[in-house]
């Protein structure tokens, strides 16, 4: 059945408060998910008073401060520090995002809870094990498929051909989608969850490729592809504006288009 | 994580490939659906119409051809789009065969069962009238 409360390994149980240095002006707390998979102990909230004075307007820039000046056992992922990289990704507020493209000041409530990205396994802290996530894009097979001899050049595109990947290719693979997908908590071993579809319906709608059938093929299952209930979360919480919701239901319209 | 054997995540991903299924039911679910919508209106219609005619009204209002066989239609398709409807949130929520298994089966006989007893009783009416036993 569906997990709706926590395993009792993962009950999250209070954890350490660091306080704000003295002489700090502006304070912030930060409660932050913790878990190390060396011990036997449960996961925790951690609590630092963040003097935001000193830091950057990025949640990013808290984190980062918390791990270089309050706590340096603290582990994430983080690299770009602008919103290209996609390896920031935590649940902010009880919403997924990137940290180093929100700011903190946007979040409300008293304290800004951070915590990995929601039902994945966890592997210390805010990193998430997100191997499954990446062999279901792997699996979709993220590349040009052509029978058609290699051209000289380049495969040529006509202008309105590639407006059609708009909105699709700028993708970078946070996450933040798939794992607020309610459908993906549930069944993620069957269904690809957003972000793969999203990437799957960038490979159908690019005019050069020649194997959109057998795409289609794949895709064509009860659970692979028609677990998405239209729930819309992943639109909601994409960083970079995209709408996966709206590529799945170009994807079931070009297998009704098959039919019909 | 959680899983300790050898498979590669690729082959954990593919699973048991496509079950090239689906896109029947995708269409099924929004046809029945969008049929439902004026038959609906019609049940509207017709309980408003019976609500005064007390039990001779309502009898006489299914020997009706037209309301016959619209009420058969409304049965028939709502039997049908519950079964999907519910079908959809059981493999949504239940995932050890031992459980949704039966409960896929017992979706299946509740549906069908309920949509042949509704066809039955408006056929009763309908072919053979009032106090008809």
């Amino acid at each position: 059945m569906v997990e709706f409360a926590l395993p009792k390994n993962s009950k999250i149980t209070k954890g350490k408060h660091h306080a704000a240095p003295e002489g700090a002006k502006q304070v912030k707390t930060f409660k932050v998910y913790r878990y190390d998979p060396e011990t036997d102990e449960n996961p925790r909230w951690d609590t630092y008073d963040v003097a935001v004075d000193q830091c950057g307007p990025m949640v990013l820039d808290a984190v980062l401060h918390i791990k270089n000046t309050m706590d340096p056992t603290l582990a994430f992922r983080r690299s770009c520090r602008e919103g290209v990289c996609g390896s920031c990704a935590f649940n902010i507020g009880g919403r997924n995002t990137l940290a180093c493209t929100h700011a903190w000041k946007d979040i409300p409530g008293k304290e800004i809870s951070i915590s990995p990205l929601p039902h994945m396994p966890v592997v210390k802290d805010l990193v998430p094990d997100l191997t499954l996530f990446f062999a279901q894009y792997e699996s979709i097979e993220p590349w040009l498929h052509t029978d058609t001899p290699e051209p000289q050049k380049e495969w040529v595109q006509s202008p309105q051909d590639r407006v059609k990947i708009d909105g699709l290719y700028e993708c970078i693979l946070c996450a933040c989608c798939s794992t607020s997908c309610p459908s993906y908590w549930w069944n993620q071993e069957k269904y690809l969850g957003p972000a793969a579809l999203l990437q799957a319906y960038r490979w159908l709608a690019d005019s050069r490729d020649e194997s959109t059938g057998e795409r289609l093929d794949y895709l064509e299952d009860p659970f692979k592809l028609y677990r998405c209930h239209t729930i819309m979360n992943c639109a909601q919480v994409c960083p970079k504006g995209l709408n996966p919701a709206k590529a799945i239901a170009s994807i079931k319209a070009m297998l009704v288009d098959r039919v019909v | 994580m959680g899983d300790s054997s050898y498979r590669t995540p690729l082959s954990r991903a593919r699973g048991l490939g496509s079950a090239h299924d689906g896109v029947a039911r995708f269409i099924s679910e929004r046809a029945t659906s969008v049929a439902l919508v004026p038959l609906s209106l019609w049940a509207i219609y017709g309980a408003l119409k019976i609500s005064h005619a007390g039990y001779a009204g309502a009898t006489a209002f299914l020997q009706s051809p037209v309301n016959a066989v619209l009420a058969v239609l409304l049965i028939a398709v709502t039997a049908l789009h519950m079964k999907m409807g519910m079908q959809v949130i059981i493999e949504d929520y239940v995932h050890q065969p031992r459980s949704k298994i039966p409960a896929l089966l017992l979706n299946s006989a509740v549906c069908w069962l309920a949509g042949a007893l509704g066809v039955f009783s408006i056929l009763k009416v309908a072919l053979l009238g009032a106090g008809a036993h």
